[in-house]
């Protein structure tokens, strides 16, 4: 196809199934589980686009961060390394492991670096090491033609391409991986994206997001985000929901509960009834952050260091449903990904429009 | 203020031509005309739409419509059709409400195309003497060829034959006469095509024309039943009409009585909305789980259209439409007709036709999934001219509204929303509707349709074209006139002279 | 008949379902499959497991049991027949329905009942057990819903029920709890209206337990469309 049509160059809406579990407990599981429970929403995917995530993936590698990268072709990988070479002690590379799989085709040169940022350059750039690792990435991708950094976080992975959800999975021998917590995307886009960066999940450090929908304010919220250093270069509504919650929680401090109160803002008619001291932080928030409101259908399940959210927009135009078992919570799109994997729940039930679910590891 | 002042048309009655007969009185619904206490005309200008009826059903020829002279000052930037809809807005507090396709000068970009013919290095064909092909089947082709034990080729899903590549635009029975819908589908069953129910149910004296019938699905769901959905020869889905895109509709009570209610399926003078998003599809995915739904509905019998307007992301929309299992996509232009739409949307929201489709039709086969859809637009195809264009910038077949009512006798005085139509068009009142003489309108439409063919064998015979398959997305038939190099590049056609 | 769902697609358990002849099919191990009974007739089918979205769309008579939850866009333009789901029901359950009775005996999701109509004999009834989620009755047309609150959470219905509710009757037991729209007047439901509600409430009640007539004789909101409707006064001819 075209490179003209490649997402990125492109913005392609695209619709999906979602699904995510954690263990409280700190127990761990293979992709076994995450691959059945996103494969029985087989209709809400079309082939083009699955992904996964896990933390607690790499307990040996822990301290260093997983950059996964997608590279066009030999060239651009011999520029990229000494890139990093430049900035980082690499402990650690290989090709991801995968198994050949009827349907995933078309992959591109898939490597896995273990790194930790050169303390003489980390001191120069006086930046904070999650900082130092972010701008490296966007740098990758924006400047680097054929190279992309598709996860970047510490302990944790994700793993994505063009294909159906469980051929992905199959592809990326996620049963060779233990994670306390998954989350998974099958994903329907209205047009063929050309290549496998646009899959989800979308990850911006130790933060990886799988979202379904078509946000209606996604201008709106990119041009908010890149007058804040942020590149929006596949120009997905995920990518620029990860962005803001990178930037509301990790640059502004906001915490996770907050962030949502912005992103799916409660309606003024709603925040005039709330109580006083919540009707002020309410309003607040919105007014403070209202380049960040966004609007339209979204269900979005965010992973990140010991924890899960859930979130759908404020008028729940996607379909979101949360079991807990024991010390497991389930997140999904359908009930019936879920009970796929956990056939008896002590509880299911449908977050609110704007209810953020949040499920951490307990310490 | 004087209403009278500010009329729209001015009506001169030439009054030595003038019999009293009273026709014009009894002609006009809109109440015009009224006789004084000393037996005078009294001419109520301001309620004239210019339908011309009075003008030519008058035995004498004594009546004239002419635009009002009296005329405000205007200028260039505030013209009186932007100060009239001021003084509207400041005395009701209302939505200026409008009927018909986008009336402004915005550019129609079928009449910057210009059709090639062919000279010496091939020859034309003279279609009156020699075989002209114009049949078109809609519907997914296969995607593998798979056979039975026999050998025998299996075909996957079902096709819609077409014998002229026009058919009548979804039109709802309240929206426009019994006596129209009649019509139309007479004249789709004479001519080999299809017209479409609209959202307004089938009414069961038209279920016979079944196999030339596109039923229609919208979100009010409308007379939507299992032996509706099976009644037509395919299910159409309407997402969005080009002349309203991204608003739902609304048929007050007043015009939901009689058959118009039970064809509806809803009480007597209840008001009908359609909302603005079917509620069962907030989502691409959710519109394959509605399209399946529909399929499991028919026992995978009927092809299923989609029907969008044309807006900005039209190409990625129509990408998706065509992976959800939809047989034929529909693509409405912003010029496309209604029969009540406010001003505001149907003039400002929505992009052309002929846009919509090049970049559909160059995106789904950049994707290599042209082959899985046939595309049909609507939205103001006027003639036999703008559907060859149409053709050869990638349709297979089109849609026509207006220009079938326009048979039908209506002039276009843009009132429909009235329901007032003096030409029995668009309105139910019986008096109204028994105007409209339907042996005679299935004869005008036939009458259209056949001419249209005629004229489209001609420009393909020019061409050297004897089968319409060899000019669907044929953009080298085409060269631009006058427009930029942005414009030719997403219409995908040289300029004249290359 | 008996069909054992999993690992089934949706057109495969369909087309099992259309080619068994009997009057009485029962599917276990349902999994999440879509449009069970989709223009259903005159037969009864129990699924046992979670039924998937669309379950009982454009449905003409007949009964479908769900022993398990139903997903989203339940009886989905539904005409007729009874849909008893004896756990919770998803988003969107009952849209444009136009006749038939649906009852839930848990909760149910957002836009509940959306744009219901009637239509002469066709009355659509839809009785969920517990709470609704928001926007229930959005362009209400026609029929009876009524939210039950079985489990006394005081809160049977979500915000922005009945926006644009122009026909039918919502009854809600106890007080509505939330704010309604102009578009339409509360009341405390008379006898009358109870009558109306009751043998909805009996249907209820033999299948999932209770006692109806105990639960007519408690306080009900009705809630029904305001005299004069908005949407009329909002265009003017241009």
């Amino acid at each position: 196809m075209e490179e003209k049509f490649f997402e990125g160059r492109v913005r392609i809406p695209s619709g999906c199934a979602i699904s995510g579990f954690i263990h409280r407990d700190g127990g761990m599981s293979d992709g076994g589980a995450i691959i059945a429970s996103i494969a029985t929403m087989r209709e809400r995917s079309n082939g083009l686009g699955g992904g996964f995530a896990g933390y607690g993936i790499y307990p040996e590698y822990k301290d260093y961060y997983a950059l996964h990268l997608f590279y066009s072709d030999k060239v651009v990988k011999r520029e990229c390394e000494s890139f990093l070479e430049e900035r980082f002690d690499i402990i650690n590379l290989s090709k991801i492991p995968v198994r050949k799989t009827p349907g995933v085709v078309d992959a591109p040169l898939i490597w896995r670096y273990f790194v930790s940022p050169l303390p003489t350059r980390l001191a120069e750039s006086q930046l904070d090491e999650d900082e130092f690792v972010s701008r490296c990435s966007f740098f990758i991708n924006t400047n680097m033609k054929g190279a992309y950094v598709f996860s970047c976080g510490k302990n944790m992975g994700a793993f994505k391409a063009v294909g159906y959800p469980e051929d992905v999975g199959e592809f990326y021998r996620l049963d060779e991986y233990k994670a306390y917590s998954w989350i998974a995307h099958g994903r329907y886009p209205t047009n063929t994206p050309g290549w496998w960066g646009g899959a989800h999940p979308f990850c911006l450090l130790d933060m990886a997001i799988v979202h379904n929908g078509e946000i209606s304010s996604y201008d709106a919220n990119r041009r908010n985000m890149e007058m804040h250093g942020y590149k929006c270069n596949l120009q997905t509504d995920t990518e620029v929901i990860t962005y803001i919650f990178d930037y509301l929680v990790r640059k502004r401090g906001l915490t996770l509960k907050e962030a949502c109160a912005v992103i799916a803002a409660p309606f003024w008619h709603k925040i005039e009834r709330m109580p006083e001291k919540e009707r002020e932080r309410a309003e607040f928030l919105r007014r403070n952050f209202s380049g960040l409101l966004v609007t339209g259908p979204f269900s979005v399940i965010l992973g990140y260091k010991g924890g899960l959210l859930a979130i759908n927009d404020r008028l729940k135009l996607r379909s979101m449903v949360v079991g807990e078992y024991k010390n497991t919570t389930y997140m999904a799109s359908e009930e019936c990904a879920i009970r796929a994997i956990a056939p008896v729940l002590d509880r299911l039930y449908a977050p609110e429009g704007g209810e953020a679910v949040i499920a951490e590891v307990m310490r | 203020m004087n209403a009278r002042a500010r009329a729209e048309f001015e009506i001169l009655k030439d009054r030595s031509r003038c019999i009293n007969c009273g026709v014009c009185q009894k002609q006009c619904a809109n109440k015009v005309y009224e006789i004084g206490q000393s037996g005078e005309w009294l001419i109520a200008d301001e309620r004239c739409v210019n339908c011309q009826r009075c003008v030519e059903m008058c035995p004498t020829g004594a009546l004239k419509v002419i635009k009002n002279r009296n005329e405000p000052r205007s200028d260039g930037n505030w013209q009186l059709k932007a100060v009239r809809e001021i003084y509207k807005q400041a005395e009701s507090g209302g939505v200026l409400l409008s009927s018909m396709g986008n009336p402004s000068d915005m550019p129609a970009y079928f009449d910057k195309i210009a059709v090639n013919a062919s000279q010496v290095t091939n020859p034309p064909i003279d279609p009156l003497r020699e075989p002209m092909e114009t049949r078109v089947y809609l519907g997914a082709q296969n995607r593998e060829i798979s056979r039975g034990r026999d050998g025998k080729i299996l075909p996957e899903g079902k096709a819609l034959r077409l014998d002229v590549p026009v058919m009548f635009s979804a039109m709802s029975y309240g929206s426009i006469s019994y006596n129209a819908h009649a019509a139309l589908a007479r004249a789709a069953s004479e001519l080999g095509t299809y017209y479409n129910t609209g959202e307004g149910g089938l009414h069961r004296d038209f279920y016979e024309y079944g196999k030339n019938t596109i039923v229609q699905v919208a979100s009010g769901r409308f007379g939507v039943h299992r032996d509706y959905l099976n009644a037509g020869a395919a299910i159409e889905i309407k997402m969005g009409q080009g002349a309203k895109p991204g608003i739902g509709g609304h048929l007050p009570g007043e015009k939901t009585v009689g058959d118009i209610a039970v064809t509806r399926m809803i009480p007597q003078g209840s008001d009908a909305i359609s909302p603005a998003p079917h509620h069962d599809i907030y989502s691409i995915e959710d519109l394959r789980q509605l399209v399946d739904s529909l399929k499991e509905a028919t026992d995978h019998e009927k092809p299923i259209f989609v029907k969008v307007a044309a807006v900005h992301n039209i190409a990625a929309i129509a990408g998706g439409i065509a992976r959800s299992g939809a047989d034929v996509i529909v693509l409405d232009g912003w010029r496309g007709g209604t029969g009540a739409a406010p001003t505001r949307i149907r003039d400002n929201v929505g992009i052309p036709v002929e846009l919509a489709l090049a970049s559909v039709d160059s995106r789904l086969r950049a994707e290599g999934i042209r082959d899985r859809v046939s595309l049909v637009v609507g939205g103001s195809i006027r003639n036999s001219a703008d559907m060859v264009k149409a053709i050869a910038l990638g349709a297979d077949a089109v849609y026509i509204g207006t220009a079938a009512l326009i048979a039908l006798g209506c002039h276009v005085c843009r009132s429909c929303h009235s329901g007032r139509c003096n030409w029995g068009i668009a309105t139910q009142q019986p008096e109204l509707v028994a105007r409209l003489n339907v042996d005679e309108g299935v004869k005008r439409l036939v009458n259209l349709v056949t001419a249209w063919k005629h004229e489209m064998e001609e420009m393909m015979g020019g061409m050297g074209i004897n089968a319409i398959e060899a000019l669907r997305g044929n953009r080298l038939m085409l060269r631009g006139l006058g427009l930029n190099s942005r414009e030719l590049d997403i219409l995908g056609i040289m300029h004249a002279g290359e | 008949m008996e069909i054992y769902a999993k690992g089934m697609g949706f057109e495969q358990l369909n087309e099992a379902v259309r080619r068994c002849k009997e009057q009485e099919i029962v599917i276990r191990g349902c999994g999440g499959q879509r449009f069970i009974a989709c223009a259903g007739e005159g037969r009864r089918i129990d699924v046992y497991g979670v039924a998937g979205n669309g379950a009982g769309a454009y449905m003409e008579s007949g009964v479908l049991n769900i022993f398990g939850n139903a997903q989203d866009a339940l009886a989905d333009t539904m005409n007729g027949g009874e849909i008893y789901v004896f756990g919770r029901c998803g988003d969107a359950a009952g849209y444009a329905m136009r006749g038939g009775e649906v009852f839930v005996r848990g909760d149910a999701g957002y836009r509940v009942g959306v744009h219901m109509k009637e239509y002469g004999k066709h009355i659509p009834a839809l009785i969920v057990g517990g709470r609704a989620g928001c926007f229930l009755g959005e362009y209400l047309a026609g029929g009876i819903i009524a939210v039950l609150d079985l489990q006394n959470t005081g809160a049977p219905l979500g915000e922005e029920a009945a926006r644009g509710m122009h026909g039918g009757r919502i009854y809600v037991r106890g007080e509505a709890g939330v704010p309604l729209p102009d578009c339409v007047t509360a009341r405390e439901a008379d006898g009358e209206d109870m009558c109306l509600l009751l043998p909805y409430l009996e249907k209820f009640c033999a299948a999932f337990g209770g006692d109806a007539k105990k639960l007519a004789a408690e306080k009900f909101t009705l809630i029904t469309p305001a005299p004069s409707n908005g949407v009329k006064r909002l265009y003017v001819s241009n």
